[in-house]
């Protein structure tokens, strides 16, 4: 098993490498340069400030030999410093990545165990009230603007009832809490972003969930299963979701970059201090060394969510052979 | 095809939304009350009210003539990205399918790698360096949607290129040309349709974000998504200028999902 999981590793070290170069070749063929702000904005700095300026950030080379050099230094895990505030960019990231790794830990904890069971009843029942209900949820999960409902909950459960804080992840006086109290201020704050960020992929999961069921359902072992006098739980939870749960499992890697890309919205409508907002202030000031940083640590966080979905299926399903198959 | 489309009452109800809002797009200048962009300081923030159904924003603007002017932008942004995206995720899925091998693998392996990407933060970082624009917006919604299109035509195309009209069509003499363009890419194209139409909803989704964020569509021209951030900072005192484009976006892509699904259960009918 360890053998297999080193193989598909050592698949996923190539695609983050093409990742990266797509990347920066993007970011750096663009035409203006970062240094444009400081400089050619400003009348009083000299053309020879400028070269000199440039050169500090390695901007006067090729872009191929800027990649190569980036490359290097994060080989040694050295992302450079922040052209905004001289500070280590892996230091920015470090402070910001957790509270966005648990929002969207919380997310899809949340998809997984809301949206499976929304899917599976949904099937099991077709055409029942509760199944027409699930399916127009659905569709207005899909088609609802994520930020727009932010907004008006923030302003339901935030403004009008007070219910819950509407900014940041922590209160004021978040110091002179107990352990307790600390642990429920940090949970209140997390609510709303964390129920938004699963909303729309909830909707797809039990939707998925729903279509693989019905087709696992109409199977001939489910109709062995009954005929052999098994009560409908087991057919359903033994033998059906079993098996319908197979390929919602693949979609759970795929839906994570949308997870990671949400999160500059969320961070943005609710103030919190995570990787999304520090992607978009380095954007906004454009902070080359920032932006591949976050953009790295994003693909790093994909694959290896990926890959964890492939582990997870390979345990679901020991048929699959993951060292021989090739597209998964 | 067209009866079994026709059956599903809520896909009719999302064609008739739909055709609503292009008659709004189209027609803007005579449905629209007022000019989307006049400032009038005397009428700010007034709630709907019989002569602005919507009411007014911080600047007095008529919301209802801003939404239907912006039902032109999102609207064309939604057509033109997924036009774009069909475009190059036919190319590249038909050419990948019907040559196959190695050429094949190394661009479904390039396919895997951008749905790796979290699109939203290559897009955020291209339309930010590149000056937000709408002609930027729709090629950068186009240039990272094309992946699952790519996907579906290579798969259809894997499984019709060995059909037998096809072998007779290269016995004929056709060259790769002809056979891809004139026998596999017609007979693939029904599923990307559907692929097509969930796609503008998603593009439509996609600029509102954008907006909101502030790169999307630059004010004083109104789309879906800036109207709504207009009204973010009052949303307090003035809902309506949140709420009715809010709820047009999500209409219109509701009505594109509800006719893409009922296009894909008209065509397999074996769900």
């Amino acid at each position: 098993m360890l053998k297999v999981i080193a193989k598909r590793f050592m698949g996923l070290v190539p695609v983050f490498f093409g990742i990266t170069l797509i990347s920066f070749f993007v970011i750096h063929l663009a035409p203006g340069k970062p240094t444009d702000i400081q400089t050619s904005l400003n009348p009083k700095v000299s053309y020879e400030a400028r070269i000199r300026l440039e050169k500090l950030y390695g901007l006067d080379k090729p872009v191929y030999l800027q990649y190569a050099d980036w490359l290097k230094r994060f080989v040694t895990f050295d992302f450079g410093r922040s052209y905004t505030d001289d500070r280590q960019v892996s230091e920015k990231i470090a402070e910001r990545l957790p509270v966005t790794v648990l929002i969207n830990a919380l997310a899809l904890i949340l998809i997984l165990g809301v949206g499976i069971p929304l899917g599976v009843i949904s099937a099991v029942k077709r055409g029942s009230l509760w199944d027409r209900l699930t399916t127009i949820f659905v569709f207005i999960g899909f088609s609802t603007p994520e930020f727009w409902l932010a907004l008006l909950l923030m302003s339901l459960f935030g403004i009008n009832l007070g219910w819950l804080p509407i900014s940041g992840i922590r209160s004021l006086d978040f110091e002179y809490f107990s352990i307790t109290g600390k642990a429920l201020d940090i949970s209140r704050h997390l609510i709303l972003p964390v129920f938004l960020s699963a909303f729309g992929s909830l909707a797809g999961i039990s939707r998925y969930m729903r279509t693989s069921m019905i087709g696992v359902i109409g199977q001939d072992f489910i109709r062995t299963a009954r005929a052999k006098g098994l009560d409908e739980y087991a057919v359903i939870y033994k033998h059906a979701l079993k098996n319908a749960v197979l390929p919602v499992i693949t979609l759970i890697g795929l839906s994570i970059p949308g997870l990671i890309g949400g999160s500059v919205i969320f961070e943005s409508i609710f103030a919190i201090p995570g990787m999304g907002r520090l992607f978009y202030e380095s954007v906004m000031a454009r902070d080359y060394p920032v932006i591949m940083g976050v953009l790295s640590i994003g693909a790093v966080l994909t694959l290896l969510g990926n890959l964890l979905a492939d582990i997870a299926y390979y345990y679901a399903d020991p048929r699959i052979n993951l060292a021989s198959e090739k597209e998964l | 095809m067209i009866s079994e489309f026709l059956r599903n009452k809520m896909a009719i109800a999302g064609l008739i939304f739909i055709s609503a809002i292009l008659l709004f797009a189209l027609f803007a200048p005579v449905i629209a009350p007022y000019d989307p962009t006049h400032i009038d300081t005397k009428n700010i923030l007034v709630s709907p009210s019989i002569s602005h159904i919507f009411g007014t924003d911080t600047l007095g603007r008529d919301i209802f003539s801003r939404v239907v002017y912006g039902a032109r932008i999102s609207l064309s942004i939604g057509f033109i990205a997924v036009g774009i995206a069909v475009l190059i995720g036919v190319v590249f899925g038909s050419i990948a399918g019907y040559y196959g091998g190695r050429l094949d693998s190394i661009m479904m392996r390039f396919v895997d790698m951008m749905l790796c990407f979290p699109t939203l933060f290559l897009i955020l970082a291209v339309i930010a360096i590149l000056e937000p624009s709408i002609f930027n917006i729709m090629i950068v919604i186009g240039a990272t949607g094309w992946m699952g299109v790519a996907r579906l035509v290579r798969a259809e195309i894997l499984s019709l290129k060995s059909r037998d009209y096809v072998t007779c069509a290269r016995v004929m003499g056709g060259s790769d040309w002809w056979i891809i363009t004139r026998h596999l890419i017609p007979n693939a194209i029904a599923p990307v349709m559907v692929s097509a139409t969930l796609g503008i909803g998603g593009a439509i989704l996609l600029e509102s974000a954008l907006s909101f964020l502030g790169i999307g569509v630059q004010p004083p021209t109104p789309s879906w998504g800036n109207i709504l951030m207009d009204g973010k900072s009052t949303l307090g005192v003035a809902w309506w200028v949140t709420v009715f484009p809010g709820i047009f976006i999500m209409l219109t892509v509701l009505s594109y999902n509800l006719i893409g699904e009922a296009l894909r259960d008209a065509m397999e009918p074996r769900l």
